[in-house]
């Protein structure tokens, strides 16, 4: 409800919100300027909002420096990875917390709620050292599994409340018409479950493509793209850390907003 | 439908086992090698990160980044929540846009106000144009260690109000209007309501998200190390270092511990201090 | 079309028992009630019947086979749900041949069918539209219109119509009895409102805390309850029920003095507020007026018969005002006689 406010103090609140919508997007466009403007742009003095030489093809220059474009591979990987497994073992479970009473469901929130508890990324340490054990070293795969415990207890908790949104009473309606259990799943259950599930594999794939320490611990040459990263902060030239900035940052963005809908209702922030 | 009791546990078991393997045994095992060196239990590992010389600036480090950033985002983000309570057209597209930083990667953030942050940066260019500076200055060197602090913070509040954000937005949904009128029927001004209706009914929110944003904020690390390197130690920053460079997993498994630790007390204290009594809750 | 024999059902929730050995046939072609208050394990019956829960004890037969173990989709069942259950993303025809499909009827079959049942309904102009953009009204038509459209040998509805508003419900009620009648179809109803189930059934089956009371025609039902439940929970304005003690196999309240087929001892008179007529004060049953509510087509009246809390109605025209004192004549033949502490019905049936 928005109650009328007075002429002045209306000026100064809306003037209020565009600052902090400058706030949170001039970072933003500043990377971007930084990452199309390249390396004439990085030693420009002083930097103006919209430096001279814009183009493409520093962006192109960065994905052709050596490792970048191997890196943005395995962050691919790591992230799909990641998708299908956290939904794959999430789904199932939300399911069953939605659905069922059981015995042990109050301790199987707790165990997934404790994870979010602990410093997560901490536990790559002895990952590290298992993995090296087990052959899932310095690859995306391994990557994946840690990014997958990350994930999990978002996807468990997001589609336990997908599932109950979808009322009991469509699934019995498709047993009593003709659906084994199984069949009524996929044939009602599924087709409204579609749109959360999604928007929870995008958010998988957000928080693998984003995560840095346990990427930078488990991988030594088969880095993705933020191990990568963090990896030459030191040594790379400014316009290359922020074009690798632009590409970190792009598809996270992008995604989260085509699914900023259903995000919203999950988190309970939709407008009334 | 007969239901076949074991069908909830089949289908929960893939993701428990998955827990059990990646998340429970690893953590076992992080307090397990935190005391143990070649020759078993010992306390070797904690004796060497308590001597280490970045150990007292990183634990510092860590604890002034986290009092300074956090009471920060959260008034910052009880101010935008409420702002967004007031709009009406649009208030989707500026929550949205708020709500931004959320999807970036902290190492990103590092990187987004490294541009604006560095010597020749875009605030030096804006303080020079200004008329305020003569030519680049630096701010993020270790020569300038307030300076680097500053710069740290404001990249962490910029990168993490968002959740906090979300968080008080989620909690305030859930407020029924109609105490807030109720109060200002009975004479409440503005500022009245905000603190005697608001805030109050918002206490679990606040403690969800101090909890939330605390036990993160022990963690910071990319955005450290983006915009300062080692100039600025930090815990998870000191494990990393432990763990590559020096090749001692033990030590980094005792910093992991460290950090774990005082997650739990930090927790603890805010369920402790911020506890709403059952009566009391909404 | 077959009939259901349900042959001593009982269930349990953990130790909480929801209907104790319960035995009710419905013959083939009829429609019986279920009604009672909530919790009185009505639906609970109804689910047992379709397959979605399974009894602790007995038998479930329809058409002469036994069910128990049986899915809800190999039953021969059809059944409407109390909030429809209209599948979301399908539109009202596919909806409407959602059985048939599942099936494999042939495509022109099912179509045909689905056109069929839809005109029952009076829906068939919105065979493509979609659920979300329907009124709860016509929702409640497409799912009855999908259960009719499998032409079951049993169909259960579970409250259908408790969800719609009270002018729609009537509409639909009528609609309803004229479309089963004319399909014929063996009915199990659940619902907890007396006029729906006395308009629409065959035969009312009572529920009452796990257990049938009493089971029989509407018109028996209300002039002859066997339970004081049963007395009180059918008609409106509810039953009146008077305590007091008969001598010599008859009754004396106030001018009132009527013959009782207990010879002695605590009886409970059932009264119905319809057969007692206003006459002036000093003749039949003493009552106090208290509140005077013109119904329009009658006058409502409440108030207390030597302390014990009674209705009565009057022609909407009579000179009656609250803190009045009347008589109420009661008519002998339509009296029921209880049991004070079993609640039973006393004398002959």
């Amino acid at each position: 409800m928005n109650p009328a406010m007075s002429g002045p103090r209306r000026w100064l609140f809306w003037a209020g919100v565009a600052i902090l919508i400058l706030w949170v997007l001039l970072p933003i466009w500043l990377v971007a300027m930084g990452a199309f403007g390249g390396r004439p742009a990085v030693f420009q003095w002083p930097k103006s909002l919209l430096p001279g030489s814009l183009s493409l093809s520093h962006m192109a220059a960065f994905m052709n420096v050596e490792g970048v474009a191997n890196a943005f591979l395995n962050s691919l990987i790591a992230a799909a990875v990641t998708v299908v497994l956290s939904v794959a073992l999430g789904a199932p479970a939300g399911y069953a917390l939605a659905r069922y009473a059981f015995r042990g469901a109050d301790a199987f929130k707790l165990l997934v709620l404790l994870t979010r508890a602990f410093p997560l990324a901490i536990l790559a340490l002895p990952l590290a050292v298992a993995f090296i054990r087990v052959g899932l070293y310095d690859s995306p795969f391994g990557v994946a599994l840690m990014h997958t415990v990350l994930a999990l207890p978002f996807a468990v908790l997001v589609t336990q409340s997908l599932f109950m949104g979808i009322p009991r009473e469509l699934e019995e309606a498709a047993w009593v018409f003709g659906c084994s259990p199984i069949q009524a799943f996929f044939k009602v259950v599924m087709p409204l479950a579609v749109p959360g599930l999604t928007a929870t594999a995008i958010f998988a794939f957000v928080i693998s493509w984003n995560e840095v320490f346990a990427a930078s611990v488990l991988t030594v040459r088969e880095r993705t793209l933020t191990a990568y990263l963090l990896g030459v902060l030191s040594e790379s030239p400014l316009h290359t850390r922020f074009a690798g900035g632009l590409v970190l940052i792009l598809p996270s963005v992008l995604f989260v907003f085509a699914v900023r809908k259903w995000l919203f209702t999950v988190w309970g922030i939709s407008g009334k | 439908m007969t239901q076949k009791a074991w069908i909830p546990y089949v289908l929960v078991a893939p993701a428990v086992i998955f827990l059990g393997v990646l998340f429970i045994l690893p953590l076992v095992q992080t307090l397990a090698m935190s005391v143990s060196d070649e020759n078993g239990l010992s306390l070797a590992n904690y004796t060497r990160m308590l001597g280490d010389l970045n150990f007292a600036d990183a634990l510092r480090n860590t604890f002034l980044l986290t009092l300074v950033a956090v009471p920060a985002q959260i008034v910052l983000a009880l101010v935008m929540a409420t702002m967004i309570a007031k709009i009406g057209r649009g208030r989707d597209l500026v929550l949205w846009v708020w709500v931004i930083p959320l999807a970036i990667s902290d190492l990103a953030a590092g990187l987004a106000w490294l541009s604006i942050l560095q010597s020749n940066g875009y605030l030096n260019s804006a303080l020079h144009g200004l008329g305020l500076l003569d030519g680049p200055t630096p701010w993020l060197t270790q020569e300038t260690p307030l300076a680097l602090f500053v710069g740290i913070a404001l990249a962490e509040i910029w990168r993490a109000t968002a959740i906090v954000l979300v968080i008080l937005v989620a909690g305030m949904q859930l407020i029924p209007k109609e105490y807030a009128e109720a109060a200002e029927v009975f004479g409440a001004s503005p500022w009245q309501r905000f603190t005697r209706v608001t805030l109050p009914l918002l206490k679990p929110s606040i403690q969800s998200a101090l909890i939330l944003r605390t036990v993160l904020a022990f963690e910071v690390f990319a955005v450290v190390y983006a915009l300062g390197g080692r100039n600025f130690p930090v815990l998870v920053g000191e494990a990393y270092v432990w763990q590559g460079e020096n090749q001692n997993t033990g030590v980094a498994a005792a910093y992991a511990a460290l950090i774990m630790l005082i997650s739990m007390i930090a927790t603890a204290v805010y369920i402790r201090v911020l506890r709403t009594p059952r009566e009391q809750m909404a | 079309m077959a009939d259901i024999q349900i042959d001593r059902v009982a269930k349990y929730f953990g130790q909480a028992r929801a209907l104790a050995e319960l035995s009710l046939n419905v013959a083939d072609g009829e429609f019986v009630a279920l009604l009672g208050p909530s919790g009185c394990g009505k639906t609970t019956l109804l689910r047992i019947v379709a397959g979605l829960e399974t009894a602790s004890g007995g038998a479930i037969r329809i058409g002469g086979r036994d069910v128990g173990q049986l899915p809800p989709r190999a039953r021969g069942i059809a059944m409407v749900f109390q909030n429809y259950a209209v599948f979301p993303h399908l539109n009202v025809a596919d909806n409407i041949g959602f059985g048939l499909k599942m099936q494999g009827k042939p495509a022109d079959e099912i179509k045909r069918q689905v056109g069929r049942a839809a005109e029952m309904l009076r829906i068939g102009h919105l065979l493509d539209r979609w659920p979300a953009k329907m009124s709860g009204g016509q929702r409640q038509r497409v799912a009855v219109a999908r259960a009719l459209a499998v032409q079951p040998a049993v169909l259960l509805m579970d409250e259908p119509l408790s969800n719609l508003d009270a002018l729609l419900r009537l509409e639909m009620r009528a609609d309803l009895k004229a479309i089963l009648r004319e399909a014929g179809t063996t009915t199990l109803y659940v619902t907890h409102d007396q006029t729906e189930a006395m308009g629409l059934a065959d035969r009312i089956a009572v529920m009452h805390g796990g257990v049938i009371e009493q089971i029989g025609r509407p018109a028996d039902i209300y002039a002859r309850p066997a339970t004081r439940f049963v007395g009180g929970f059918m008609g409106s304005p509810p039953m009146n029920f008077l305590r007091t003690t008969a001598i010599d196999g008859r009754v004396r309240i106030g001018a009132a003095d009527l013959p009782c087929p207990r010879a002695s001892g605590d009886v409970e008179i059932g009264l119905r507020a319809e057969d007692a007529t206003p006459v002036p004060d000093g003749e039949g049953l003493p009552f106090d007026v208290r509140v005077v509510e013109p119904m329009g087509a009658h006058l409502l009246l409440t108030g207390a018969v030597e302390g014990r809390p009674a209705r009565a109605i009057a022609p909407p025209d009579a000179p009656i005002v609250a803190g009045a004192r009347i008589g109420l004549r009661p008519d002998p033949a339509r009296l029921s006689w209880f049991d004070p502490d079993t609640g039973h019905r006393l004398g002959a049936a």
